[in-house]
């Protein structure tokens, strides 16, 4: 079972490897000579105003939240599909319950408005 | 073309002798191979946008601009590496790393070929299948990995102490999650079909009858919302709003430079290749065509081709249409897509049960097809909606609604019988006029 994820493994172990060495090529190439102007964050040309880690909206949090209740619902579709013509009308009609509630889940959060974005 | 005697053949699988080799062999395969698409399919999209806007583009470097990305590639090798002040170094650091990672390990699992027959010095012969690895669960495979890339741009926005980086990786971030639902669901219909999860046996399903058999015509309306949910996943243009020039400079990654850089665009170039890979795969037949059986030599090159293909449809979408506005992307996402990815789904399902508890294909057929025309029906109305303006109603003269069908087919009701009663008053007059003209004058 685990066998089959070695070559994987490998293919993983050459991409990381490429990648941490690409990460440090241009620090050995490159010029480096940093000034205090230079490592100014760019704010198209003027003198940053604050910090950039500021609030941002509740939006953002909101649809992260949504996402993780219909992403199990995706996690809970892949077994079935696999499954499905194995055990036939009975697994399609458990699954039509399933999905019944997540619409109503889903319909509550648009009349709610969570999927609006003004 | 040539037979081997069947006792020679060794088969490369997954638990064979062969396998450490094949799998360092195949893994620098799909690496250089990968490094290499993601070079000219650089120079593929400035030399075909230039050609679609009537320019000339890129082809000073070498014979066409062949050797701009080899160019491009010095240039950033030498470029200075700045690191922002107030940056958090170590994630600003990893971000593009992981980023680029998982960009390739979603190629992993998709087979580029048919199994080969490989002679070896041994006097024996070996079948080597072209996939890295045949994993049983290859779709969720795909599926967790393009997930990851997620984390390398929200990363690198939030690292970057830039308000620019801060504003491409949440919007970034929270598109990646909404396309994600409606991609998992679609990518349900090949599974369902085949009741599993591996790469070679979707691809193999797809070769039964040859060309129909292809899982786009068995649910097109799933290939058009996994086509358009990996155009989301990967931040292409329509979908580009993490990196839109006009209002966020270069997105998420304004402050990285060099090689760091590099690494983001490969990781996006890369993306573009896998996601093409992932669509031919699972609904555009993978390496199967014409010929392939007899030559299996072709099939990589049958699946190159289709993935080029697949690209330049990306390219076009590009120099074709605007960017999408960023509530309409979110709107497009929950409220038309991810309902529709089910109902795709649903379909297949009860065309499924319905055709194999009857044990007849034509029903499942039938159901199919029944059901792809009504969806496409209620997409073109969906996407036809009237928007809400503030001015309340106001009478437009535009020809869609319940009211202007109804009173065309009220017209229409009203006007047959008066259009056929004057078709017929004027033929009667004519013969009237033919037979006066005819009748001998007094």
């Amino acid at each position: 079972m685990l066998d089959q994820f070695a070559p994987v493994a490998v293919l993983l172990v050459i991409t990381t490897v490429v990648a941490i060495i690409v990460l440090f090529i241009s620090r050995t190439l490159g010029p480096f000579q940093p000034t205090s102007r230079k490592l100014e964050p760019y704010e198209s040309g003027m003198v940053p105003i604050g910090p950039a880690r500021r609030r941002f909206p509740i939006k953002f949090y909101l649809i992260a939240v949504l996402f993780i209740l219909f992403d199990i619902e995706v996690m809970f579709f892949l077994p079935f599909a696999v499954a499905l013509r194995e055990l036939g009308l009975l697994a399609l009609l458990a699954m039509t319950v399933f999905i019944v509630f997540l619409e109503i889940g889903h319909y509550y959060a648009w009349r709610k408005g969570a999927l609006e974005w003004e | 073309m040539f037979n081997v005697d069947p006792n020679l053949i060794i088969e490369c699988g997954a638990s064979g002798g062969c396998n450490t080799l094949r799998a360092i062999v195949i893994s620098l395969g799909i690496f250089i191979t990968l490094l290499t698409g993601f070079a000219y399919t650089t120079l593929l999209e400035r030399r075909f946008i230039a050609w679609m806007q009537a320019r000339v583009g890129p082809n000073r470097a070498g014979p066409g601009g062949l050797l701009f990305p080899i160019a491009d590639a010095i240039k950033l090798f030498f470029k200075e590496d700045v690191t922002p002040s107030g940056a958090d170094r170590v994630v600003y650091l990893l971000a593009p790393a992981l980023k680029v990672i998982p960009s390739i390990m979603v190629v992993a699992v998709i087979p580029l070929g048919p199994p080969l027959l490989i002679p070896w010095f041994d006097g024996l012969w070996y079948r080597v299948p072209m996939a890295l690895t045949d994993v049983n669960v290859g779709v969720l495979f795909m599926l967790a990995w393009l997930s990851l890339g997620t984390y390398g741009i929200v990363l690198a926005g939030w690292a970057s102490n830039n308000k620019y980086s801060m504003l491409g990786g949440l919007r970034a971030s929270a598109q990646m999650l909404s396309y994600e639902l409606s991609m998992g669901t679609a990518m349900a219909v090949p599974i369902l079909i085949t009741s599993s999860m591996s790469m070679q046996t979707i691809i193999d399903a797809q070769n039964n009858p040859q060309l129909l058999g292809w899982f786009v015509f068995h649910n097109p309306v799933a290939a058009l919302i996994l086509g358009i949910a990996l155009l989301a996943e990967v931040n292409r243009s329509p979908f580009d709003l993490p990196e839109a020039e006009q209002e966020l400079t270069a997105g998420y990654h304004t402050e990285y430079s060099g090689m760091k850089f590099a690494l983001f665009f490969m990781a996006e170039y890369i993306s573009m290749i896998a996601v093409s890979m992932i669509f031919v795969a699972l609904f555009l037949g993978g390496y199967h065509f014409f010929l392939v059986d007899q030559i299996p030599l072709l099939g990589p090159i049958v699946f190159l081709v289709k993935v080029v293909l697949c690209l330049m449809g990306m390219l076009w979408l590009r120099a074709t249409l605007p960017r999408i506005r960023y509530d309409r992307l979110m709107s497009l996402g929950w409220k038309v897509l991810f309902p529709l990815a089910l109902v795709a789904v649903a379909w297949t399902a009860v065309a499924l049960v319905v055709g194999d508890s009857l044990g007849s294909n034509a029903v499942y057929v039938v159901i199919m097809v029944g059901a792809s025309a009504v969806t496409f029906g209620a997409l073109f109305s969906l996407l036809n909606r009237k928007e809400a303006s503030d001015e309340g109603d106001v009478v437009t003269l535009q020809k869609r609604g319940f009211g202007y069908a109804l009173m065309s087919i009220l017209g229409g009701l009203v006007a047959i019988p008066v259009g056929i009663f004057s078709f017929m008053g004027g033929q009667v007059k004519n013969v009237q006029s033919v037979i006066r003209d005819e009748s001998p004058k007094p």
